[in-house]
């Protein structure tokens, strides 16, 4: 009986692992593979309403991809990195500077576990709310001004609102706030990942706190630095929920604070079929090499390092959940 | 001596830094929650750093508000958030099961496939995604919103990982031997033991849903369907002035309350959760 349960064994069990796996990949299948080949397709085609008329779908070619480019898109592109740029260079100089500090043995850091737990608080508050919460706040008659006026600090209002740098300033705020305690906590454990052999010897050799962090941290952490900053270029490129509440999904002054995803958001809303599919395709092609460079990291050969890295996190994360 | 010093100024610079930091974290939503407990009157005559007493007022204004049916709101969020976490979890520990427990032909090409499409943004498809849901008649009802998580590729990786490190082959040999079917194994003895990983990825997808705005307000058309983050979008338009602020206020809180009040408790979790996953975008 036993033997021929173990003979089975090999041709039974492979199929149940085909089995567990089902469910995923065929979600996977109708809900985002084909969405994705029907938006393919739609980006060749000439398809939007006109008031009520349902214009196309007529096969035009690579001509929605051409017209695109003929708009504002790379615009929104530039916003959608100069935005991210603003939220993400504080983050990271600050993330960078909190994650060396926490895991530093001789600051005597207090509450640690109270500072870690309140910036990490706003990464999960959502969005939209922030984003309105913001738009409360600083809007020209909110609490802001109002503090503002009343103590002398200025004579009118300031219109944060109104001006390119007051928009884009208060969407990179936001997004600082939201993800520096993410940041620093990934960085935190990159940090620790390094053997602290390396840094008594350096302490031994008489590096001062600045030489150990530039010459030691930094270089030997920098395939996860480099991760980090992949993984927040491709959230960076859905940039959405805060600058559309903020500004109404019209991401005025002047459209300077519209984003990419904004713009698609529009195509989709107005039933503009054709040109929002060639703009999801851009989008695709951005973040598939993005993809492409992330999956690179975690699993194959990676002359700069990196694999080694993400078997570090992954040695790191085990140990942990080993307790 | 010196040494001493320069870390003891190291460590005041970090304590400042870092109550600097806190502050601003905290104090947006302090104001917030003064904002919600004073009256809109209260509100347009200037900025107060104490609370009012209108909070309860504000509250049952909000929920009695026939425009914009903040109950309904709830209870659609916590139905959209609460059915995505329950499938994303189960069936993506089921798919890293599938490729951690058994051994078959595409068993690498699969995981190869779910590691490249791990950080794709879900906006590319959106457009195919709404034409499917059109087509298949599911187009202004919640189901769209919850049965795709059943495909969640970092809930996936996270519950691989910690299938490597926590749940030995042998015990599921044992299983075997004693007669167990697969699927029993998997219910019965391998997901108790993913319970952690559960509770955490439960965790980050009840978050995620409970906080998605793209999506849902491009499927959603009826006010009685829609997800908080809608309604709280809807606020912003072009008659906000003329909204009763103290509501405004109170309709954020309650969007953002329930979350802060599930981390305050498992904070500690949800931390380590963070470290652990490593890809969250």
């Amino acid at each position: 009986m036993r033997e021929k349960n173990s003979k089975k064994k090999t041709v039974t069990y492979e199929k149940w692992g085909y089995v567990f796996i089902l469910p995923f990949f065929a979600s996977f299948f109708i809900f985002s593979f084909l969405p994705l080949l029907d938006t393919v397709r739609y980006s060749f085609y000439e398809y939007y309403r006109s008031g009520l008329k349902e214009i196309g779908p007529n096969f035009i070619g690579l001509k929605n991809y051409i017209e695109l480019l003929a708009t504002d898109l790379p615009k929104y592109a530039a916003n959608t990195f100069i935005l991210w740029v603003i939220g993400f260079v504080p983050q990271i100089v600050i993330s960078l500077l909190l994650a060396s500090w926490f895991v530093d043995a001789r600051l005597k850091i207090r509450a640690k576990q109270f500072f870690k737990v309140v910036i990490y608080l706003p990464n999960l508050i959502m969005a939209a709310a922030f984003s309105m919460l913001f738009f409360t706040l600083f809007s020209d008659t909110g609490p802001v001004n109002s503090f503002l006026v009343n103590q002398g600090i200025t004579a009118e209002p300031i219109r944060f609102m109104a001006t390119v740098g007051g928009t884009r300033g208060l969407i990179g705020l936001m997004n600082f706030l939201m993800w520096f305690g993410n940041t620093t906590i990934m960085l935190m454990a990159a940090i620790m990942g390094v053997s602290p052999s390396l840094f008594e010897a350096a302490e031994i050799d008489g590096c001062n706190p600045t030489q150990i962090f530039f010459k030691i941290t930094l270089p030997l952490i920098r395939p996860i630095l480099a991760y980090t900053m992949i993984t927040s270029m491709i959230g960076g490129l859905q940039m959405f929920d805060v600058p559309q509440v903020l500004t109404g999904g019209s991401g005025n002054p002047d459209r300077t604070s519209m984003t990419l995803i904004m713009y698609l958001n529009n195509h989709l809303a107005s039933k503009n079929y054709g040109m929002a599919g060639a703009l999801s395709v851009y989008l695709f092609l951005v973040s598939a090499i993005l993809c492409f460079i992330v999956y690179k990291m975690m699993n194959v050969d990676d002359p700069d390092g990196s694999k080694a890295a993400a078997k570090k996190q992954k040695k790191l994360a085990k140990k942990e959940a080993r307790g | 001596m010196k040494e001493t010093n320069h870390s003891h100024g190291r460590t005041i610079a970090a304590h400042v830094l870092l109550i600097f930091l806190s502050f601003l974290c905290l104090f947006f939503f302090y104001i917030l929650i003064v904002n919600a407990s004073r009256t809109h009157i209260e509100l347009q005559k200037g900025f107060s750093f104490l609370p009012g007493t209108n909070f309860l007022t504000n509250l049952r204004n909000v929920m009695n508000d026939a425009n914009v049916p903040v109950f309904k709101g709830i209870v659609n969020s916590l139905v959209v958030a609460g059915g995505s976490a329950a499938l994303s979890t189960y069936f993506s520990a089921m798919t890293a099961y599938g490729l951690y427990a058994y051994d078959f032909k595409l068993k690498k090409p699969a995981f190869m496939f779910i590691m490249m499409i791990l950080v794709m943004p879900t906006q590319v498809c959106a457009l195919g995604f709404l034409r499917l849901i059109t087509g298949m008649h599911l187009d202004d009802t919640l189901i769209p919103l919850i049965v795709p998580s059943i495909a969640a590729p970092s809930v996936f990786y996270f519950m691989h990982s910690y299938m490597q490190s926590s749940l030995p082959l042998s015990l599921v040999e044992a299983a075997r031997i004693d007669g167990s079917g697969e699927f029993r194994t998997f219910n019965s003895i391998v997901m108790p033991i993913l319970k952690p990983a559960i509770a955490v990825q439960a965790i980050f997808s009840f978050v995620g849903s409970w906080n998605n705005y793209f999506v849902p307000a491009l499927v959603i058309t009826t006010k009685s369907k829609q997800t908080l983050p809608i309604m709280i979008a809807s606020l912003r338009s072009a008659d906000f002035l003329k909204f009763d602020m103290g509501k405004v206020y109170m309709m954020i809180l309650i969007a953002i309350v329930p979350i802060i009040v599930v981390y305050l408790f498992l904070s500690k979790y949800i931390i380590e959760g963070v470290t652990l996953g490593g890809v969250k975008e």
